[in-house]
């Protein structure tokens, strides 16, 4: 009776060692990032979606893995890491790469069109769709049939009836 | 007749857009450094590693910088040319040799030749972050305050040296 207790004490204890090991295998953490301070990596990725890689031109600079891109994340971190805001961080770039960095240009006089071109263009068509389909139905209700032309197309419908029918 | 006409119209406002976009470089983006002031610098010498040269030593003359690396491809191709400029002395060019290796370098411009009055190192590419550099070879103008006056990216080319940046560099010589 004890011996049995024994043994079931054994694996009792057994198993609350393996549960204790567990953590160590299942648990074990995401890949480390590059940069040790998640936090930084964080702001430097939020920043760094919204700027253009200037050398792939259609990628963000979070995306992209061009040797640009690698430098500007590693100027952002530095900065960040110098209590920079997110705004002198932006300018910096601007200052140095133009607008063009910038994912979501500002509105100023040389990009009114590019803000505003596609509001005039849909206007532009819709104005345009009006006009043409009011003078579309003056047409519609322009055509009117003279008594005897009805008269004419009753008797065609009749006769294809006839026809029909036989 | 006009039903004719307004597509036809339409047609061509679109085709000279589009004409105009082929002439474009979607590469070439303006740099907002253009009438600024050149960032300033202190950068080792690629010759002479323990010597340091400062932006500041060219104040009161036209320069030219040009950005380059031995990796760099295109670089080759407007090399003979800078070789050649500088043989007519009639501007000085400095070379910024940009995240480059120093051994590497120095080879290449022995092969190709060196038209550089001076070439300095930015090898973690920071000063080139500064001057908004985003595709070597790059050339910029810096008159005798030390604004940038032109910014030449990729290649120079025998048309750009003819047509902009020699004259543009005669004028600013003239300039006190």
């Amino acid at each position: 009776m004890l011996r049995q207790f024994n043994g079931v004490m054994k694996a009792a204890v057994l198993v609350f060692v393996l549960f204790l090991l567990a953590p160590l295998t299942g648990w074990s953490k995401e890949a480390v990032p590059v940069a040790e301070n998640p936090e930084i990596e964080k702001r430097m990725l939020l920043l760094t979606e919204n700027l253009r890689c200037l050398v792939c031109q259609n990628e963000t600079i979070a995306d992209s893995r061009a040797d640009f891109s690698n430098d500007i994340r590693r100027e952002i971190r530095e900065q960040i890491k110098a209590n920079k805001t997110d705004q002198e961080i932006v300018q910096f770039l601007v200052d140095r790469y133009g607008d063009f960095v910038l994912y979501d240009p500002p509105i100023k006089p040389t990009t009114f069109l590019l803000w505003f071109g596609p509001v005039i263009l849909f206007v532009v068509g819709l104005g345009s769709l009006i006009v043409y389909l009011r003078r579309r139905r003056i047409q519609i209700e322009d055509v009117s049939l003279s008594q005897a032309q009805l008269e004419e197309a009753e008797a065609l419908l009749n006769e294809d009836k006839k026809g029909k029918n036989v | 007749m006009m039903r004719y006409l307004i597509p036809l119209f339409a047609f061509m406002v679109l085709a000279a857009f589009l004409l105009v976009g082929l002439t474009l470089n979607p590469r070439q983006v303006p740099s907002p450094l253009i009438d600024k002031p050149a960032p300033k610098f202190q950068l080792n010498h690629l010759h002479q590693p323990e010597q340091i040269m400062s932006s500041d030593e060219n104040l009161g003359k036209v320069w030219m910088l040009n950005v380059w690396a031995s990796w760099c491809v295109a670089c080759r191709d407007e090399h003979p040319l800078l070789v050649q400029l500088a043989r007519t002395g009639i501007v000085p060019i400095y070379g910024l040799n940009y995240k480059d290796e120093r051994t590497t370098a120095l080879q290449w411009l022995k092969r190709y030749g060196d038209p550089y009055a001076i070439s300095i190192v930015d090898s973690d590419g920071k000063v080139g972050i500064d001057y908004g550099v985003y595709g070597v070879p790059e050339t910029y103008v810096i008159d005798k305050k030390g604004i940038i006056r032109h910014k030449q990216i990729g290649p120079v080319t025998v048309d750009s040296l003819e047509k902009t940046i020699i004259p543009l560099i005669k004028e600013l010589q003239q300039q006190a």
